[in-house]
């Protein structure tokens, strides 16, 4: 059959981008019958889907945050696991879906369509370095490849997680009588910081902010040990905190709800912290360079990697990556989705 | 070096001034002189010499970046040492180097010519980690804002030596960094340093904003009453040792003025307004515009906006000190002095009169650009305060007239700087001529940070074009900008410029079409 080049079968449209053929929406930021969902971040996982197909952990996090809104049916799939999407069309018009994994959060996929001799690999959001919360990114060859570039300015080379976690560690000793509140989002980054200050042989029990409590037993189910663990609301008297770890989302840092705690010294766990007026916009005292997002090296790194002839770039900092990508020789262009945040917020 | 980088790191994320404090007395008592005192100097603000040029380091960095990405970085973070110390390439080498001490690095800086500045700077950057570069070229380039303000730092000393820090602001301009002296007077180790040669700076004092549900408890009989001048503010230092113009916060602004302080002949401390003034008529602020930020002005431009000074207070007039005095007593002191004058770049200070809240009311409606040249306000000050530096309670007023408000439409957005890096917090906004709309002015403050992150949100969602930083955005959200005056001005497409607009209220609910017109807003020039 005659090649077709994905820019002939996939469009964007308000609600995001499109898979014709297979009449299905990758990641929609609205409500649609059909869709794919790469990750369960709240910008990509939205509520209220007719049809989901995503990886049965990413299913357990809509489930989880949704409940009954979470979808009408789901299509629960695993990696390397190929599906046809629309069975009831003619073999030649058959498009088939396959996740890889991406190594941003727990069930985090890139999805691989493949339709008319063609391949489109679609990363959501991706990272290199490694992680025990989740499966580390697969490199699988494309046509097009549709990288994100949260990171994508060279300013952006984040350094070693244990570095960071040493410097969380370090302070700790610094002022022993200084409750440490670090933000962390609830889905992947506060797990991931768990596990890297435990592999660092932290084994003390660290706090949770209620929103947190729940998505950690979720990663505790599946088979992630995080150690003791204790909800802040369950502490008695909460002045015994001097001194210890305790993690919330980064709205509750300057709000209300930490001021209960006992001389707080302000950490912030974000790829953004390295830019220092953005630490000063969260108040923090200590910024943590933690991302679960590719820099600037790793984005260049992967785009050589899986060379695919033609890249197309979506949210972030597209400019810079796409020229770039055209400097390396590729054929770049940025795909403009609107609704995805500028943060990996959740 | 290390430690001048480590101290620059805490205090720039530390919110909390008693822990500012605490860490620069650390610092203090573990550093030697001299690189403690240049510590100071770069924080204080009052190195008086930049070891390296800004326009260095961007070529350095051009050389080793790509400058599409170095535009698109510097964009995005929104200043340049922290762009170009990220963007520097890191060495190769693994080995620690210890970096020579800020003392050092100074003196080198300072004596080197054009090719050596280039190469240390160089070896420098090649040598440290990022977080040392943006040090350095903060330090460098004299850029360096940590939260510690002048003001701060010397109550800093202040409490470091058990000192009282009126005595530090006296003492502050007739010393120079690196402060050995005035380090070792704080540790109980000398003699207080002598200034009593040098022309020094008395720190000013500075008035709150009326508070209007107040006005009608106020008893104006116990009020000095003025207007409130839109000129630049100055204190006016002459002894038989010299004389100096200062501006508030204390630089030495004489070199912009010649004009004023050439062949004056008086003696004393004044406090005052600097304005354009012709043969004793004050001229606009537009008059004034042009002298600003002029480091040397032209003898043209001296003989066309001549320097003068409203004076409305006195320290000190021919030796008698005034400082302890109430304001009373020192008005009657300047009143009986400025009778004995006739310079006509002096003009005195008028007292107005009004013995109600209504009469004062009634003033400040009249208060304008327009017949009153540079008057944009009122000023109300308790006649029995006695001079005090910095912003007492209660002591001096000042009630600035209404604002003017339109209804513009955002056109533009760029990113701010600073604490706004990254976000789009620049708005240029415009009001409609026929069916088109034209810029009348941007804006930057005036709304919360919860606003301006739906802002934000707004702009990235509503972006139709791009020049370079600029986003074009869809002509859809009305902003009421609040501003001061306005002004025409040949450098608008609109022909009008207003002044300090800020932005009162985003109308998320109102149509552009019902934003106002440039008709409208011309009629606003005054």
């Amino acid at each position: 059959m005659t090649f077709l080049h994905p820019r002939e079968w996939m469009e964007t449209r308000p609600e995001g981008l499109y898979c014709k053929p297979a009449d299905v929406f990758i990641d929609a930021h609205k409500p649609v019958p059909r869709v794919i969902v790469t990750h369960g971040h709240a910008d990509h996982a939205r509520p209220g889907n007719q049809w989901v197909y995503a990886t049965p952990a990413t299913l357990d996090i809509m489930q989880l945050r949704y409940t009954d809104s979470a979808w009408h049916r789901s299509v629960a799939l695993d990696y390397h696991q190929p599906l046809c999407l629309n069975p009831q069309c003619s073999p030649k018009q058959q498009v088939t879906l396959t996740f890889y994994p991406a190594g941003h959060i727990l069930g985090s996929a890139q999805a691989l369509l493949q339709y008319a001799g063609s391949r489109l690999l679609i990363s959501g959001d991706y990272k290199r370095r490694p992680d025990p919360t989740c499966a580390p990114f697969e490199v699988t060859p494309a046509d097009v490849f549709i990288t994100e570039a949260t990171f994508g300015l060279p300013v952006f080379e984040h350094p070693p997680i244990e570095n960071e976690i040493a410097k969380l560690i370090n302070s700790l000793a610094l002022f022993p009588d200084r409750c440490h509140l670090v933000g962390v989002y609830a889905l992947g980054k506060c797990q991931r910081v768990i596990l890297a200050l435990r592999q660092l042989g932290y084994d003390k029990p660290i706090y949770l902010h209620g929103a947190l409590v729940k998505m950690c037993e979720l990663y505790a189910k599946h088979g992630i040990e995080l150690g003791g663990l204790i909800a802040v609301n369950d502490v008695e008297n909460t002045q015994s905190l001097a001194g210890e770890i305790v993690l919330a989302p980064p709205s509750a840092l300057n709000d209300r709800w930490s001021r209960k705690l006992p001389n707080v010294l302000t950490a912030m766990a974000s790829g953004w912290m390295q830019i220092r007026a953005r630490s000063k916009q969260r108040n923090a005292e200590l910024p943590l360079i933690i991302s679960d997002h590719c820099d600037w090296p790793e984005l260049l790194q992967t785009i050589e990697q899986i060379n695919a002839p033609e890249v197309w770039v979506t949210h972030g900092r597209e400019q810079a990556l796409v020229y770039q990508a055209q400097k390396m020789g590729y054929s770049a262009q940025a795909l403009s989705l609107i609704g995805y945040e500028d943060e990996d917020s959740d | 070096m290390e430690a001048f980088s480590a101290l620059l790191e805490r205090l720039y994320f530390t919110n909390s001034k008693n822990t500012k404090t605490a860490v620069i007395h650390e610092y203090l008592r573990d550093t030697p002189d001299p690189d403690r005192g240049w510590a100071i100097a770069a924080l204080a603000g009052t190195l008086n010499f930049d070891l390296f040029k800004r326009a260095l380091i961007k070529s350095l960095i051009l050389e080793r970046a790509d400058p599409v990405l170095f535009e698109l970085s510097y964009d995005y973070v929104g200043e340049m040492s922290e762009t170009v110390a990220h963007l520097w390439p890191n060495a190769a080498s693994e080995k620690e180097v210890s970096l020579p001490s800020l003392s050092e690095v100074v003196n080198t800086f300072k004596q080197a010519d054009k090719q050596q500045t280039r190469d240390y700077l160089v070896s420098l950057l090649n040598q440290m980690t990022p977080a040392q570069r943006w040090a350095l070229v903060k330090l460098g380039t004299r850029g360096l804002r940590v939260g510690v303000s002048a003001r701060l730092i010397k109550r800093i000393l202040a409490d470091y030596g058990g000192q009282d820090v009126t005595v530090l602001e006296q003492l502050w301009h007739g010393i120079e960094p690196p402060y050995t002296e005035l380090l070792a007077w704080l540790e109980g180790r000398a003699e207080k340093p002598d200034v009593s040669d040098k022309v020094t700076f008395h720190p000013v004092m500075l008035a709150h904003p009326l508070n209007e549900s107040q006005l009608d408890e106020l008893h104006l009989n116990d009020w000095q009453i003025e207007w409130k001048y839109d000129g630049i503010r100055v204190q006016l230092v002459s002894t038989p040792k010299g004389m100096a113009l200062f501006s508030r916060t204390g630089d030495d602004i004489s070199a912009s003025f010649p004009d004023l302080l050439t062949d004056l002949n008086i003696t004393g401390v004044f406090d005052g307004e600097l304005l354009i003034i012709n043969n004793g008529v004050i001229g606009t602020f537009n008059d004034l515009q042009q002298r600003l930020n002029k480091k040397k002005p032209s003898k043209k431009l001296q003989t066309g906006s001549p320097a003068g000074m409203v004076i409305y207070d006195a320290l000190a007039i021919e030796g008698d000190d005034l400082s302890t005095a109430t304001l009373a007593t020192r008005r009657q002191a300047l009143e009986r002095w400025f009778d004995t004058q006739n310079d006509q770049r002096l003009l005195l200070s008028n007292q107005l009169k009004a013995d109600s809240p209504d009469a004062l009311r009634q003033l400040r409606t009249q208060a304008t650009d327009g017949d009153k040249n540079a008057v944009e306000g009122l000023m109300l000050k308790r006649r029995d305060s006695v001079y005090t530096p910095g912003r007492p309670a209660n002591q001096w007023l000042k009630w600035k007239r209404e604002p003017f408000v339109i209804d513009a439409v955002m056109m533009y957005a760029q990113r701010g700087h600073g604490k706004r890096s990254s976000y789009y917090s620049d708005y240029t906004f415009g009001v409609w001529q026929e069916a088109v709309l034209v810029p009348v002015g941007k804006a930057y403050s005036g709304f919360t940070d919860e606003e301006l992150k739906q802002l934000d949100r707004w702009v990235r969602q509503h972006t139709v074009g791009r020049f370079g930083p600029v986003k074009e955005v869809e002509k859809a959200l009305v902003l009421e900008v609040a501003f001061d005056s306005a002004h025409s001005s040949s450098r608008h497409k609109s022909g009008i410029a207003l002044r300090f607009p800020r932005i009162k209220r985003i109308r998320w609910d109102k149509p552009a079409a019902e934003a106002d017109s440039v008709t409208t807003v011309a009629a606003l020039i005054g």
